[in-house]
């Protein structure tokens, strides 16, 4: 079979002004734009569109996402992912200063960062599924104070009553209250199907987070296999480590939008 | 864009002091928070600084800064049609009535 050469797959195009692998990341990125996009915009139709204390969770005092989502932890990812993003640069630099080792030990730093971005993200939704909301048929009367709902976690179960340790203000857990069920009108986890925010907030993290596995996929095979292309085709290989750049960068950039919207405002 | 080995080690520096810049920045929109301001208020700062920390990853770490062309076509008209996507609720979110769903609740409204 006879191999044909794929024009300006290193020097740049003329009309462009790129190589073309190059330029179609970029149209590409341009599709992810609006992609997310959509999402972004649901999110402002649900957000603006939702009766007062159903957001971000029924019965809540103010309409922020920190009520219900950990800052620290979600503040703790974006330095993390910004991180990443600088050691993916440096992979590229270092490749173009003729540098192999160097180039992969910062794309496996990006691999390593990324991997920590995910379990991160997998305690924060795990507490998700491990929070409850009860919803009470008529007001409940707790410590002389009658509510409408409780927040927390459940120590046990029958098919009576729940045991349950309300939320405290400070964070905590509370001690735990003995609540018949004929009392309870709802009771569910915080994960998707709890209310429209969570819901739009594990659409977005969600297709982020595959985002995320999918850069991770294409670092991983860059890494394994830049000692056997870098031997002739060094130049294209790096090419190749700069329009994974993008898409990574791109990525971040994301979630550099997600972080206020989600859990801040 | 940055060719030679040495145009690469200037820009070394560069890329270091735009990530301290990124982690300040993030700080700074987690204080913000912090201060519970009144939600357009809020809504803008948050934007905003987001706005500036998108840029510095796109002109720095993207490269496009030092880019030319055809891209910058290619991302006006995206930047216009994201624009308008952000804009499509504010087309139709008023729209409530006997009949009409109210958004978000799944309620009609009486």
């Amino acid at each position: 079979m006879s191999t044909a050469a794929i024009p300006h797959d290193i020097d740049p195009h003329p009309m462009t002004g790129m190589y073309n692998g190059k330029f179609g990341v970029w149209l590409f990125l341009a599709s992810e734009v609006m992609l997310f996009g959509a999402l972004f915009s649901t999110y402002i139709l649900l957000r603006v569109g939702a009766l007062d204390g159903t957001w971000p969770m029924f019965g809540a005092e103010r309409p922020q996402g920190d009520q219900v989502l950990n800052v620290g932890l979600a503040a703790l990812n974006t330095v993390i992912l910004i991180a990443s993003s600088v050691t993916m640069v440096l992979a590229w630099a270092s490749l173009k200063m003729k540098n192999l080792a160097k180039g992969r030990l910062f794309l496996i730093f990006t691999f390593a960062l990324a991997g920590t971005f995910l379990v991160v993200k997998y305690f924060e939704y795990s507490s998700k599924f491990h929070h409850q909301l009860i919803v009470f048929n008529n007001p409940y009367t707790i410590d002389g104070k009658e509510v409408t709902h409780l927040t927390g976690h459940i120590d046990g179960e029958s098919e009576d009553f729940v045991n349950f340790s309300p939320d405290t203000p400070d964070g905590s857990h509370g001690e735990h209250i003995r609540i018949d069920r004929a009392r309870i009108k709802r009771l569910h986890n915080w994960g998707p199907g709890a209310s429209t925010f969570i819901d739009i907030y594990f659409v977005l993290t969600g297709l982020h987070g595959l985002h995320i596995i999918g850069g991770m996929i294409v670092i991983l095979y860059l890494f394994i296999t830049a000692g056997g292309m870098w031997k002739g085709q060094s130049e294209k290989f790096t090419n190749r480590v700069e329009c994974t750049g993008l898409y990574w960068h791109f990525v971040d950039l994301v979630w550099i939008f997600l972080f206020p919207v989600l859990y801040l405002l | 864009m940055a060719s030679s080995a040495e145009d690469i080690k200037k820009h070394l520096k560069v890329y270091y002091m735009v990530f301290s810049g990124l982690l300040v920045l993030t700080l700074l929109t987690v204080g913000v928070s912090r201060f519970h301001l009144s939600v357009p208020f809020a809504v803008a700062v948050a934007l905003l600084i987001a706005g500036i920390k998108g840029s510095l990853v796109a002109c720095y770490f993207m490269h496009l800064i030092s880019e030319r062309g055809m891209v910058f076509w290619i991302l006006a008209l995206c930047a216009f049609f994201f624009v308008a996507l952000l804009l499509l609720p504010s087309l139709t979110m008023f729209e409530e009535g006997p009949g009409l769903i109210k958004y978000g609740t799944g309620i009609s409204g009486e």
